[in-house]
């Protein structure tokens, strides 16, 4: 694919990822919403991460694997406990790679 | 996670100041994805223009590697925009989830932090809102940090691409969920929380096996979240 074609293809992925961003807020941030629109909206957060964490957790490659294979499984207590204990979220980033790199050193 | 314990506000810090400190884990988060991002879009036959343009314009980490796969596979460019759509649509819902908090900013102002509203950052200003931090700022300066740490290691994975060839034996491709767990671990605020994590979870896992492509994450979302309203009106009733 030529240099240009990837350009615009840029400027129509820069579009349709702008677009949702921009809707809500613009559209919702004067309004007042009532409270159960208020009180789903609160469980969004939560909701989303855990909907795009699990699956990377339990399928890595796309089908359920709970073996010891599953690096990226068994990483995430290590993280989970780091990030619990100590409140320190780059600490748990660096014990969970750490894990991840071992763990395909020893296992794999 | 820590975002309680980082953001113990000093009254004498800088608003600079304490948005580094608060975009320091996303920054790690970042760079190593970002890296991984700059490589594989070398890889695939994007200029170094092209690849950095992306990071600056798309700002979209999961989206990007993603298009990238599909440019090196000669994608049709209608495909790999629809991809995108699909990929980023739930922001969506974060900037919905966002809105309330912002009812004294002008159009602007959420214009310009729209374009700046990535997982990271989403989830970061969503406890910091929640907290009644909204100081303007403070929170562009978190997104114009975090922006800089993904474009600035997006280059740094351009000049190394010649020199790596898998990003994988030193656990780079853990940065991100890792970091995920910090932030949902931050957002447990309550048994219903815990109860519409688990939902989304499985449900999100379950659409994605059954061939959902990539609106498992949208649907699992809404479903678990509008599941929460009905545990939550359920629970209240029982209590009073």
């Amino acid at each position: 694919m030529d240099q240009q074609t990837i350009f615009l293809t840029i400027l129509g992925m820069m579009a349709v990822t702008y677009i949702p961003r921009a809707l809500p807020v613009l559209a919702l941030a004067r309004r007042t919403l009532p409270e159960p629109v208020i009180r789903w909206l609160g469980f969004i957060p939560v909701a989303v991460l855990a909907a795009m964490l699990v699956p990377a957790l339990v399928a890595p490659e796309k089908f359920l694997d709970f073996s010891f294979r599953n690096i990226f499984l068994w990483a995430a207590i290590p993280t989970f406990l780091v990030c619990w204990k100590t409140k320190s979220f780059v600490g748990a980033v660096v014990t969970g790679m750490g894990c991840v790199a071992l763990g395909r050193l020893f296992f794999t | 996670m820590n975002s309680a314990t980082l953001s113990t506000t000093d009254p004498a810090e800088s608003p600079l100041a304490s948005a580094f400190r608060q975009a320091l884990p996303i920054i790690l988060g970042y760079v190593p994805v970002g890296f991984a991002y700059g490589v594989l879009a070398q890889k695939s036959g994007l200029s170094a223009l092209n690849t950095l343009l992306m990071s600056a314009l798309v700002y979209a980490g999961s989206a990007q590697l993603i298009a990238v796969g599909l440019f090196a596979a000669a994608a049709n460019p209608l495909a790999i925009v629809a991809t995108t759509f699909v990929v980023n649509l739930r922001h969506l819902l974060m900037s919905a989830a966002l809105a309330p908090y912002l009812g004294r900013w002008n159009k602007t102002r959420l214009a310009l932090f729209a374009a700046q509203m990535t997982d990271e950052t989403f989830a970061l200003h969503a406890n910091r809102f929640a907290r009644n931090e909204t100081g303007p700022a403070e929170t562009f300066g978190i997104n114009v940090i975090a922006q800089s740490a993904w474009v600035g290691s997006t280059a740094l994975g351009l000049a190394a691409s010649t020199l790596i060839t898998d990003v994988r034996p030193i656990g780079l491709d853990y940065a991100l969920p890792a970091m995920f767990i910090g932030l949902l671990l931050g957002q447990l605020k309550s048994r219903q929380h815990l109860v519409v994590a688990v939902t989304a979870g499985a449900l999100s896992t379950a659409l994605m096996l059954a061939g959902l492509g990539q609106s498992h994450v949208l649907a699992a979302t809404v479903i678990a979240a509008t599941i929460g309203l009905g545990v939550h009106a359920w629970t209240s009733r029982r209590s009073s």
